[in-house]
């Protein structure tokens, strides 16, 4: 079954990309993407712009409103995204238990719907 | 229909329905509303069938069967023919008509294995912590979903609400039915046990009027304790759980006094303690004492077991029961497991002892206001003779507690120091609510 693992996180408590711990845990991604898709397991993966290049868009009344930003005002936001065929929900919680930035932040593992 | 028949299908409903709804689950591929469905089928025929043809053998096996029928029957009415359908109908031209199949009813394997995959989905930590007692105890006691609603005293529709967003979140997260892989073992388990144990205390804290109509919580916990014990027979803690369980519900009849007022363990009539589950408990806490891997559930049960031996409260071994708190607390150091320390070395050496202790735990900021370390104070400031201190502590104690029952009784405590009678009492040390 597929499960989203949707990454969650604090920007401002993720350490600066410049840093050594930036570059630490962006080899930590590196690793992590490339031991899943080494499993198999992975359908698709894709980590997202700040979320400052985010626009919500609502259409209300027949008039279409554009916000700058993502959609609630949350500490946490959603940073990136994997796509993966689980066997079951232990195997995709596993995996959301080795994501990089779980010690900060947090992901939702969510099953996606099949339209069969 | 004749009582026979009812009765004998009343006793399936209750005994036999949750390990034929385990097996079902397993059969039609996890999916737990068609299994629930198909089960509420086949009892709907039994209510016909058995009066006509009599009560079957093996209840269990007429009922697996019959309601595998149902399923075929309502997955062909869905025109769902999947590989459900096929499994089914396989399994169907095997049935040797209405007796039992025998890899089926083999207590021993595939079924006790059905229903322990079924307890460890029903408990599994994805799912929200009430839906997990709730789920618990419906499908694995064989409760209706207006028993279930009974027991954890909310509405009939909540509860429903409850149940049904427990199985859609299994089905549609996958959440498997299976004993866990060794390396998710130890931490499910725990959440099994977990489980058991809140289903107890919610039936143990009960006192309200109402327990008396109340599918007893406490005799439903005990038994699926018993189950997990013996599916998992070498798992220290469990045996530690049952034990626990089965030795603090010896008190039971002991704990409420005329009106239905709550008795401390120091006040209890002992002749009342129930000898059998107290037997029953030890015996439990020897096997899994010769397991030797101890842990909480082991040490609470010996805590409760050395009461179970004591003749009175003052004959009670406190070296014993402190010197197990002392370990308790190594491995869960809570703060009510340290006051329960402090007042056992208190009671076991001298007052002075217990209330160094308290003293020590009352510079945490965080139990400056913590009811239970006040009480305990004023408990033994009486005993070490210095009533002055102890009314002061009442006093705190009582200004801490949110809770009007607790302020009534301690209130009561402080009225008696002022006629000059003493006495001390520790909390309990059952569950942290």
């Amino acid at each position: 079954m597929l499960h989203a693992l949707l990454v969650y996180g604090d920007p401002s408590a993720a350490p600066d990309y410049e840093s050594p711990e930036g570059q630490a845990e962006f080899q930590h991604w590196m690793q992590y993407t490339e031991e899943l898709t080494k499993s198999g397991l992975l359908s698709r993966g894709e980590a997202l712009q700040p979320h400052q290049t985010a626009t919500t868009v609502r259409v209300r009344a027949g008039e279409t409103l554009l916000t700058d930003g993502p959609f609630a005002e949350t500490k946490e936001v959603l940073g990136g995204f994997y796509l993966v065929e689980v066997p079951d929900v232990d195997a995709a919680l596993e995996w959301a238990a080795k994501m990089p930035n779980i010690h900060y932040g947090s992901v939702e593992v969510r099953p996606v719907v099949s339209f069969e | 229909m004749s009582p026979g028949a009812t009765v004998a299908l009343e006793r399936a409903v209750r005994e036999d329905g949750p390990r034929v709804l385990a097996t079902l689950i397993r059969h039609l591929g996890g999916d737990f509303p068609l299994a629930e469905d198909a089960l509420q089928d086949a009892y709907a025929a039994a209510l016909t069938a058995w009066p006509r043809d009599g009560v079957p053998a093996v209840p269990a096996a007429w009922l697996t069967t019959a309601a595998r029928r149902r399923a075929i029957d309502r997955l062909r009415h869905a025109r769902a023919l999947d590989a459900r359908v096929r499994t089914l109908e396989t399994l169907a031209r095997r049935d040797p008509g209405d007796t039992p199949d025998p890899i089926d009813m083999d207590e021993s394997s595939a079924l006790a294995d059905d229903r322990l995959r079924l307890l460890f989905a029903c408990c599994h930590p994805a799912l929200a912590l009430s839906s997990r007692t709730a789920l618990t105890v419906k499908s694995l006691g064989g409760l209706t979903t207006a028993q279930t609603a009974r027991a954890f005293l909310v509405s009939d529709a909540a509860m429903y609400q409850r149940l049904v967003r427990a199985k859609r979140k299994i089905a549609a997260a996958g959440i498997p039915y299976r004993v866990p892989p060794d390396e998710l073992l130890p931490e499910r388990l725990a959440g099994v046990r977990l489980v058991l144990y809140l289903v107890f205390t919610e039936g143990h804290t009960a006192s309200e009027g109402e327990a008396l109509t109340r599918p007893d919580l406490c005799v439903e916990a005990i038994r699926l304790c018993r189950l997990l014990a013996r599916l998992m027979p070498d798992d220290a803690e469990t045996l530690g759980l049952l034990a626990l369980v089965l030795l603090t519900d010896a008190r039971r009849a002991a704990r409420t006094g005329a009106g239905g007022a709550a008795i401390d363990l120091e006040h209890q009539d002992r002749r009342r303690w129930d000898a059998e589950r107290i037997a029953e408990g030890r015996a439990a806490l020897t096997r899994a004492g010769r397991l030797r891997r101890p842990g909480a559930y082991q040490l609470k049960a010996a805590i409760a077991e050395a009461h179970a031996r004591a003749p009175s409260w003052e004959a009670t071994d406190w070296h014993r029961i402190g010197a197990l708190y002392a370990e308790l607390h190594r491995r869960e150091p809570t703060p009510v497991v340290a006051v329960n320390l402090a007042v056992a070395a208190g009671l076991a050496d001298a007052p002075a002892t217990g209330l160094r202790l308290l003293d020590a735990l009352r510079r945490e900021p965080a139990l400056d206001d913590y009811t239970p370390l006040h009480a305990a104070r004023a408990e033994l400031l009486v005993r070490a003779g210095d009533l002055r201190a102890a009314d002061g502590a009442y006093e705190r104690a009582i200004a801490s507690s949110a809770n009007a029952v607790q302020r009534a009784d301690l209130s009561a405590r402080r009225e008696r120091l002022h006629r000059g009678s003493s006495d001390t009492r520790p909390e309990e040390e059952t569950p942290p609510r």
